[in-house]
């Protein structure tokens, strides 16, 4: 049985360090820029995932299955809902990434009003798909203000919740569509 | 709903509900201790070999490597009964059993050092069907588990724990009955409840006697309370972090808690045990397969006259508890069916497969999913309606039932006819259901069908709870429960009960972390006894606290303590409220009370979720849908209404109903591997493809504690399996007798392949 390389996109070979060793890469996490050195802070085997969590501490990013199939490690990458744990972080120089810690106003403290919805209906046991979920969301919010009932659940189709969750989940949505309407 | 209380029956939010939503919730793999190291486990491709050599001197000299563990040098603790599950063994038993742990730096250096391990393996032969397994003959597992079966008796649950139901005479059961059938059934497809987040262990030893355990749990005591006597009781000190989904596997965590227990006394550090999702599918916890034979009989009113029959229990290549599993079945198979003669009869195997262990159901949904469609058979030769029979069968008060220790009770608790009846006429039942065999609609190729399912569980009361309730002077109070957070809700419940009767904002009362170290007993949040146990001793603990802080006050106000009351941090006579004072006047500012609360087993208490399930079937293709699932149940008194619902739509995952959908651990039975072990590859419900769902929860008060509340969460996914089978068959007209019902099955008992 194979075991599952965490830090290794799938079906990517590392690229040898030597070749990239002198290349700065940047991302900008939640509006914060970060300079990270190939071959120091990043290998070229780190999947954006991993640097999240393991380099640059934003842990609310969440890894379940580091294969691209549940959703749990969805980050927007400028506005996009991605799978981080898909994606090398050497792919993605210049970024613009919003991770969940992003969605609070950091200076009121203010909550995203879905966040504020996830709370108000409870839409979340666990909590772990939570994160994914919530950015999702947001994505698809930001492209369509009033999504029906059946482009919510298309949207979030490749999120894995696992409590049940997802009824509730689509309730807190919709209660911004109908806003949004 | 919830209008004679301030917070109990609202919907408030959750505790922790800012920490998850802004990604701060702190789960296991978030935890980062100074010095730790990762430990990784080499695993088996073999699903049973003898390891003739094996060679760490290579992964030992890897760079980063702190600590190289096999069965030679590891500690010699055991789980089990009869002890049979080492921490790692010269022989391995299913594709994915730990044959040697590495601690190292970094991940990476971890999974380089199991490459350099060499190992010699003599391989055996592998057995996978349980009946198999039990015959004479047969390729054995354990030295201490002659023929493959497992002794009975789990003396943890008392001298007689009910390891087989023998009650009445079935002779006699058999001579009155109108109506006998005989037949078998399989829900053996031993699905993996599978949390989002994998397990993971991050273990310290403090000194040779002292062992902190951080750990994703659903019962972070039960850590403790289980591994302390295999440990040689040393003091574990256990902290629950955050836990990504349990739906009951992640209780005691014996093998993962072990492998990072090992390393880290070896390494002197601490090390993190953390499994990748590849792992949690070939080498965790996977339900229990369960086969029965039985013969049934009932009088044509529906009144069950005998059962008689063997259950086989499939529990994989080891088992750390299945023998309470089984006590437990037993008990709650007898609040389905009221029934006043059973020789049921259980035979635990074990086989060459990733184990089965504790999932959200423990023992009830596998033997209930297997015995509900043996019972369809015979009430449809009586031509009785399901609900009808479900009705008269379901525990009542004036009857009983023999529980897991043995022990007869009298059952005390509330008649569910309302949640059944309820229930059935939300469905639109009576419409739908056309009689055995006939669909309710046929459209072309398209047929739809209808069926119900019922399950229930008397663990509500099970096992022990202590609590703490503690009051300061700055009118807050604070909750000392040993519950971790899993996704129940609990530890926010337990706040609102707490707030309820100390009559404070709930943002005055909190609770303290999951911690052994600072927390009273806990048992663990298992069989939905949270909101009974747990919750009793709470109440009691804020009752205490409440009665000493007003005997404070009762002086400087000049009355008895009785003829007080408090309302947001503030005391008066209950007759001149306008005569208050604050609770530091009443305490002074350096002073806290602490209540104490306790709870005692009550096995006279039983809840009940009853599932209806729509299917429409494509009868050229065989493609199954559901399309509608009615849940209905009765709980008392609602504590959180959405935290409620949640549960209830939990039915729809962690391996429940669509294990009779598509749900299913495929093992190849040549090689032992399990060939579907990915998330694309094991099927799992999409937000895309949920049918509609429809919670009932009625609210008949019942005499458990203050707020007449029972919980029930665990037997959410037990019901709706075999409602949805009987919906296939019925749909189809033929009778398919496994689990899950895919396209081939169909097709097949349609004739067309």
């Amino acid at each position: 049985m194979k075991r599952n390389r965490y830090k290794r996109g799938i079906n990517q070979e590392p690229a040898t360090t030597t070749k990239t060793a002198e290349k700065n890469i940047s991302l900008t996490v939640n509006g914060k820029l970060h300079q990270l050195m190939v071959g120091k802070d990043v290998n070229p085997d780190h999947t954006l995932a991993y640097t999240l969590r393991e380099t640059l501490g934003y842990t609310g990013t969440k890894i379940a299955c580091d294969h691209g199939s549940c959703g749990a490690c969805t980050v927007l990458m400028d506005g996009e809902a991605v799978l981080s744990c898909t994606m090398l972080t050497i792919e993605c120089d210049g970024k613009k990434i919003t991770t969940i810690e992003g969605l609070e106003n950091r200076e009121t403290g203010k909550l995203h009003p879905l966040q504020q919805a996830f709370i108000d209906y409870t839409a979340f046991q666990c909590g772990f798909c939570t994160p994914g979920i919530i950015l999702s969301a947001k994505a698809l919010l930001d492209k369509n203000p009033s999504p029906t009932e059946e482009e919510i659940k298309k949207e979030l189709a490749g999120h894995y919740c696992r409590c049940g969750s997802q009824y509730l989940v689509i309730r807190a949505i919709r209660s911004l569509a109908e806003k949004g309407r | 709903m919830g209008g004679e209380y301030r917070h109990i029956g609202k919907a408030t939010p959750r505790k922790d509900a800012r920490a998850i939503v802004t990604g701060k919730a702190e789960y296991i793999d978030d935890l980062k201790l100074a010095g730790m190291l990762h430990g990784k486990v080499l695993r088996s491709p073999y699903p049973h070999a003898r390891i003739k050599n094996i060679d760490t001197a290579k992964a030992e000299a890897y760079p980063g490597v702190e600590a190289v563990l096999t069965y030679k040098n590891v500690p010699g603790w055991m789980a089990g009964v009869p002890y049979h599950r080492p921490v790692l063994d010269s022989t391995v038993r299913f594709v994915g059993d730990a044959v040697a742990l590495v601690a190292a730096e970094t991940e990476e250096a971890a999974n380089e050092a199991l490459e350099l391990i060499d190992i010699e393996y003599e391989q055996l032969q592998a057995v996978y069907d349980m009946e198999a397994a039990a015959r004479p003959g047969a390729p054995q597992l354990h030295e201490r588990i002659p023929n493959n079966i497992f002794p009975r008796g789990f003396r943890a649950i008392g001298e007689k724990a009910l390891q087989e139901l023998v009650v009445g005479d079935v002779k006699k059961g058999f001579a009155e009955a109108d109506i006998i059938e005989e037949a078998t059934c399989a829900y053996e497809n031993i699905p993996n409840p599978l949390p989002p987040e994998p397990p993971g262990v991050v273990a310290l030893w403090e000194d040779n006697e002292h062992l902190t355990i951080y750990v994703a749990s659903q019962s972070a005591p039960m850590n403790r309370n289980f591994a302390m006597p295999a440990l040689g009781l040393v003091d574990i000190r256990v902290i629950g972090m955050q836990c990504g989904g349990s739906y009951g596997t992640k209780n005691a965590n014996f093998i993962p808690m072990a492998h990072a227990a090992a390393l880290a006394k070896a390494a002197g550090r601490p090390v993190k045990v953390y499994f990748s999702k590849e792992e949690h599918f070939n080498a965790y916890t996977l339900r229990l397969g369960s086969r029965i034979h039985a013969r049934i009989g009932i009088k044509k009113d529906g009144t069950v006259t005998a059962v008689e029959g063997e259950w086989y229990v499939d529990t994989g290549a080891a088992s750390e508890m299945a023998q309470v599993q089984v006590a437990v079945g037993l008990g709650e198979t007898q609040l389905l069916i009221r029934c006043p003669n059973w020789n049921l009869q259980p035979t635990l195997v074990c086989t060459n497969r990733s184990p089965s262990g504790v999932v959200r159901g423990f023992g009830g949904q596998e033997l209930n999913c297997a015995l509900l469609p043996l019972l369809t058979v015979v009430m449809e030769k009586a031509d009785l309606d399901p609900v009808e029979f479900f009705k008269k069968n379901y525990m009542a008060p004036g009857a009983g039932f023999f529980w897991r220790d043995g022990i007869w009770r009298d059952y005390r608790g509330i008649d569910f006819s309302q949640a059944i009846d309820k229930g059935a006429e939300i469905f639109g039942w009576k419409d739908k259901w056309q009689g055995w065999n006939k669909p309710t609609s046929v459209k072309g190729s398209k047929v739809t069908g209808v069926g119900v399912g019922l399950h229930g569980n008397a663990d509500i009361g099970e096992d022990e709870s202590e609590a703490h309730v503690k009051l300061s002077s700055d009118a807050r109070a604070v909750v000392y429960a040993c519950v971790s957070e899993s996704g129940m809700g609990e530890r926010s419940s337990l706040c609102k009960m707490a707030a309820e009767v100390l009559n404070l904002p709930l943002e005055r009362v909190n609770i303290a972390p999951a911690d052994t170290l600072v927390n009273p007993f806990e048992f663990g949040l298992v069989g939905s006894r949270g909101t009974y146990t747990v919750g009793s001793a709470v109440i009691q603990a804020a009752e205490d606290a409440r009665r000493q802080l007003l005997e404070m006050a009762a002086p400087l106000l000049g009355v008895k303590p009785e003829e007080l009351d408090t309302k947001d941090g503030a005391i008066f006579p209950k007759k001149d409220p306008n005569k208050r004072i604050a609770w530091y006047k009443a305490m002074g500012i350096s002073r806290t009370i602490t209540g104490q609360g306790r709870f005692e087993t009550d096995f006279s208490l039983c809840n009940c979720l009853i599932i209806f399930a729509e299917v429409e079937v494509d009868t050229d293709t065989g493609k199954m849908d559901l399309k509608r699932v009615v849940a209905s149940t009765d709980c008392g008194q609602i504590i959180d209404p959405l935290v409620l619902e949640g549960q209830l739509h939990g039915s729809i995952g962690s391996a429940g109903i669509d294990t009779a959908v598509f749900e299913e651990t495929v093992l190849d039975k040549d090689t032992g591997h399990i060939l579907n072990c990915n998330m694309i590859d094991y099927k799992w419900r999409t937000f895309a493809d949920l049918p509609s769902f429809q919670s009932l929860m009625l609210e008949t008060p019942v005499d458990s504690h203050h707020f007449k509340a029972i919980g029930v969460g665990e037997i959410a996914p037990a019901p709706g399996a075999a409602a949805v089978l009987m919906a296939v068959n019925n749909a189809i007209g033929r009778k398919i007798m496994t689990y899950p019902a895919t396209p081939d099955k169909i097709l097949k008992a349609l004739g067309r392949i």
